[in-house]
């Protein structure tokens, strides 16, 4: 009867070791402390209906960046977690982990990393700027996109299940290889989360990806041709067609490893006939393009910021966008490079091996489109242009590196050493996360009507600059010293301890910039008279994007504009426009199917995680009940007339004026400094706690 | 009142909804063609594993497989004769020719489901080799999208005869149609490398 009821669900399955209970009581804290503020300031609906429920991609864009922001620092919890572990475990002590839970952390890191906080900062920008690039009013279908969203947070909430339920993740590195990840080598539920999250945050991304392709291709502005599309929508367009082509590849193979387990199918067993190395190249297959997925958007963001602060277009569009096809089209072609070792033979490896070199040529191409750019531009070293000279550096580095792992005799000797972290690690941070900096620097203005604080902009990324170099560089060396990727002790005598303490020095000054971050943001909306962007267009920018206010009205544009050139904006910008004629316009209502549907995925790979039969029918039954209400709901839309428009526009008009009459500015010319921000803060707990302010609560 | 440039303007944005719509749906094949493609693979490298057991020489009956395969071609033939129907307006008719496609796909999914019965009940499960499991799950995973096609019929059928031939029903029907042809397209591969395939 148990059994039936609750599976394999039991008393052991509840948190009993230190981990598993600071990370549950922080969950169920940061849970109940959200809630009783929002109870407090009474904006359960609002919250309910202007966020949650919205399908407006500006909104859904701005819950991804919460929701990856988080988990930035959730998986950057994990990277000092190991960093002291190997700063410490060397000789004769073991450090505080054991190597079991050692394996799980990592595994963590690279799944959240990967799939939580890059993916989820790569499709927020995706919905808020791929629209207002185009000149389109919403997606081709909002509500595949709010529920890719829900889904993927569905993913988040399940990759952090296991503290609640289970106390174990997997501890097979985060692509899970095979045959360790069966249910012979690895018993509990820790594979078992993991194939869920990125099953159903997975199928998530292929939705969402299907949907920004109908909407690049078919809801341009009249007169946006292709080589008319900004940069950055190129990127993302590159991404979401490479998204739908690998992305059911994970799929399939997740759902495979998922038979293997549950069923007793044999795939990737020893036993039984199973193929482990199929494992390896299904699952690269998909592996390699993804991390070109997140890329490709990344590129565009560059793109965008190095012309907007040269002042000059793009130093050859055309070869630009065709560098970022060509990378697309080899990075399908490549995966092999991550298994040179596996014996495939020495044809082989040598035609993966020179596909990969050539990767290359089309990246180059791009880095030198963007140094042209700059070439003879006036440039201005506003923060988004650091984080792109920090990217230029860094991802040098680590493209060379590449192509030293590309050629095999030489991967043979670094592979799946710390070389090779320290590789990927500058593509992933370097390219990646600074672009995702970059980008969020770039069009703050866009999100919040604010530009950030730039004085504390620079702290931050020099932070990141540091705190980057101080823990790769000597991950670089240790790797080419041999020292093996996973470790969690090593002998005294190889003397790499300096190195491993000067990794985790660098990884705390990196911590430091996150928190520098933070306080960036907590700093803008404090000076936020002075900060206030009215004018829609802050940096003199040159794609359409600017040409709406900031932040836009959600139907994003009053009149869709027509487009003649590339740089739309820049063009637009030097000739005065005739008044508006107001059109209706047709905007989607709002919907919270997406939600239920990802309960009730959520609750589908619970039951199977823990064997609760009726969980899953009954969830499955739930999806297609909500699948069908939504389906044959006949009206998802509603309309605006013209003379709301009108109106809505009057308002915000008058709005505008009121606030940019001009502020009496502070006497400095610098937006506020660290210690000023300390002060503030400091200020105010002291006059909460002196005046007993919080009484009124 | 609502003018003619009114009405233009709905029917216009009507149009591109649907085109869209039919573009997204494509792209949403190819994505599951790709998932196929990966099973098909699966397939391909596990036939052989069969650690001494039966091949599919001996497990498969080719007369009951290509029972299947036309009762799942007339379906399709069936179907189109059914979106016809439907393009023309003629509820009728419609709800005619999808009836019978949809009694055609719950034909062969049962015979499907014998075949599958008679194979667990001589002892060939899934789990008895790499062979049959990378048999089961690619035949499998088709029968299931059989199944979720024929779930969307019926609903959608239920629909058109409360609600009319209205145009977004009409749309329903012919993304199911493409879902379908779609269907039939990947059984005739598995058809000719799973089954032709062991008797040659
Ligand atoms: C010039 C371009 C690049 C080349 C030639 C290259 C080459 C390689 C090679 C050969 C490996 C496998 C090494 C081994 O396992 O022994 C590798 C691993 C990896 N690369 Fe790159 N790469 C390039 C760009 C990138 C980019 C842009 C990213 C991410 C945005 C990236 C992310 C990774 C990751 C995550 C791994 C290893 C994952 C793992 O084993 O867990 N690479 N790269
Ligand atoms: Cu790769």
């Amino acid at each position: 009867m148990k059994e039936l009821l609750l599976g394999k669900l039991d008393g052991n399955a509840l948190p009993h070791e230190w981990f598993t209970i600071a990370g549950s009581i922080s969950f169920i804290l940061l849970v109940i402390i959200t809630a009783l503020i929002i109870t407090r300031l009474k904006r359960w609906k609002w919250l309910w209906n202007d966020w949650l429920t919205s399908v407006d991609p500006k909104k859904i864009g701005i819950m991804y960046f919460f929701v990856s922001g988080f988990m930035l620092i959730r998986g950057g919890l994990d990277a000092i977690m190991l960093w002291l572990q190997q700063a410490l475990s060397s000789g004769s002590s073991q450090g505080y982990l054991s190597a079991d839970h050692y394996q799980q952390i990592f595994t963590a890191h690279g799944n959240i990393m990967v799939f939580f906080v890059a993916m989820g900062f790569i499709f927020g920008l995706i919905n808020y700027i791929v629209p207002l690039q185009i000149g389109a009013r919403d997606l081709a279908s909002p509500f595949l996109n709010t529920l890719g969203f829900w889904l993927f947070v569905a993913g988040v909430v399940m990759v952090n299940m296991f503290f609640l339920f289970g106390g174990e993740y997997a501890a097979t590195g985060w692509l899970a290889v095979a045959p360790l990840s069966g249910k012979e080598f690895s018993p509990g539920v820790g594979v078992d989360y993991w194939i869920w999250s990125l099953q159903i945050s997975g199928i998530g991304t292929t939705l969402g990806a299907i949907n920004f392709i109908m909407t690049i291709l078919k809801m341009r502005a009249p007169g946006m041709t292709l080589w008319k599309m900004p940069m950055f929508t190129w990127g993302s367009l590159c991404s979401m067609i490479m998204a739908v082509t690998v992305f059911p590849l994970l799929t399939a193979t997740l759902f495979l490893v998922f038979f293997d387990r549950y069923l007793g199918t044999h795939f990737f067993t020893t036993l039984g006939g199973g193929d482990p190395m199929m494992y390896t190249n299904l699952i690269w297959m998909w592996g390699h393009p993804e991390v070109y997925i997140l890329m490709l958007p990344a590129f565009g963001v560059f793109s965008e910021v190095v012309s907007t602060f040269s002042r000059k277009a793009i130093a050859s569009y055309t070869s630009n966008v065709l560098g970022m096809i060509g990378v697309s089209v080899l990075a399908l072609s490549v995966w092999l490079h991550h298994f040179f070792t596996m014996g495939a033979g020495a044809n082989v490896n040598a035609f993966f091996g020179v596909m990969t070199m050539i990767i290359a040529i089309p990246t180059s191409v791009l880095v030198f489109t963007w140094i042209a750019t700059m070439y003879k531009g006036r440039i201005r070293f506003d923060t988004p242009m650091l984080w792109f000279l920090g990217f230029v550096v860094i991802f040098a580095i680590g493209g060379i590196a590449g192509v030293m792992l590309a050629v095999p005799p030489v991967d043979f000797q670094l592979h799946n050493s710390l070389f090779l972290v320290a590789h990927f690690h500058s593509m992933v941070i370097g390219g990646v996360l600074f672009g995702i900096f970059c980008a969020i620097t770039y069009w703050f203005p866009k999100f919040t009507g604010l530009k950030l604080n730039e004085r504390i902009g620079r702290y931050a990324f020099w932070c990141w600059m540091i705190g980057f170099c101080m823990s790769f560089i000597p991950m670089y060396i240790l790797g080419m010293l041999g020292a093996t990727r996973r470790l969690d002790h090593y002998d005294a005598s190889t003397g790499w301890q300096p190195f491993f303490v000067l990794m985790l020095i660098g990884g705390i000054i990196i911590a430091i910039g996150v928190a520098l971050q933070l306080a960036q943001i907590l700093a803008s909306f404090i000076q936020k008279n002075r900060l206030r962007d009215t004018t829609g267009d802050p940096w003199n920018g040159r794609t359409l994007e600017w040409a709406t206010a900031s932040p836009p009205q959600f139907y994003n544009f009053t009149v869709i504009p027509h487009i003649t050139t590339r740089d739309a904006f820049w063009e637009k910008k030097h000739h005065k426009l005739p008044k508006p004629a107001y059109e209706d316009i047709h905007m989607p209502k709002n919907t919270a199917a997406g939600i239920y549907i990802s309960i009730f995925a959520f609750l589908v790979g619970f039951g199977f995680v823990w064997e609760i039969i009726w969980l899953v029918a009954v969830s499955i039954i739930g999806i297609i009940v909500v699948f069908v209400v939504r389906g044959f709901n006949e009206h998802p839309e509603y309309t605006i007339t013209a003379a709301e428009v009108q109106q809505l526009e009057e308002t915000r008009a008058r709005k505008d004026l009121a606030v940019s009459r001009p502020e009496k500015h502070d006497d400095t010319d610098e937006d506020m400094g660290l210690w000023q921000l300390i002060g503030i803060v400091f200020g105010f707990a002291k006059d909460v706690i002196r005046n007993k302010r919080w009484r009124k609560w | 009142m609502v003018t003619n440039h009114e009405t233009a303007h709905m029917v216009d944005h009507e149009a591109e909804a649907n085109d869209r719509v039919m573009f997204g749906f494509w792209v949403y094949l190819m994505t599951d063609l790709l998932m196929f493609a990966v099973l098909f693979a699966v397939y391909a490298v596990l036939h052989g594993k069969t650690l001494g057991g039966e091949s599919g020489r001996e497990l498969f009956s080719l007369p009951l497989a290509l029972t299947g395969t036309l009762i799942l071609l007339t379906s399709s033939f069936t179907c189109g004769i059914g979106m016809i129907a439907a393009r023309g307006g003629k509820k009728n008719l419609t709800l005619l020719w999808f009836g019978v496609t949809f009694i055609l796909g719950l034909a062969f999914l049962g015979l499907e489901l014998y075949e599958f019965t008679e194979l667990i009940h001589e002892g060939h499960t899934l789990r008895s080799n790499a062979f049959l499991s990378s048999f089961f799950v690619l035949v499998g995973t088709h029968g299931l999208h059989i199944t979720s096609g024929l779930l969307w019929m019926a609903i959608t059928l239920v629909y058109v005869i409360r609600r009319g031939l209205n145009s977004h029903l009409v749309r329903k029907l012919a993304l199911l149609s493409l879902f379908w042809h779609f269907l039939d397209i990947v059984w005739i591969f598995i058809f000719t490398i799973v089954y032709l395939k062991a008797f040659v």
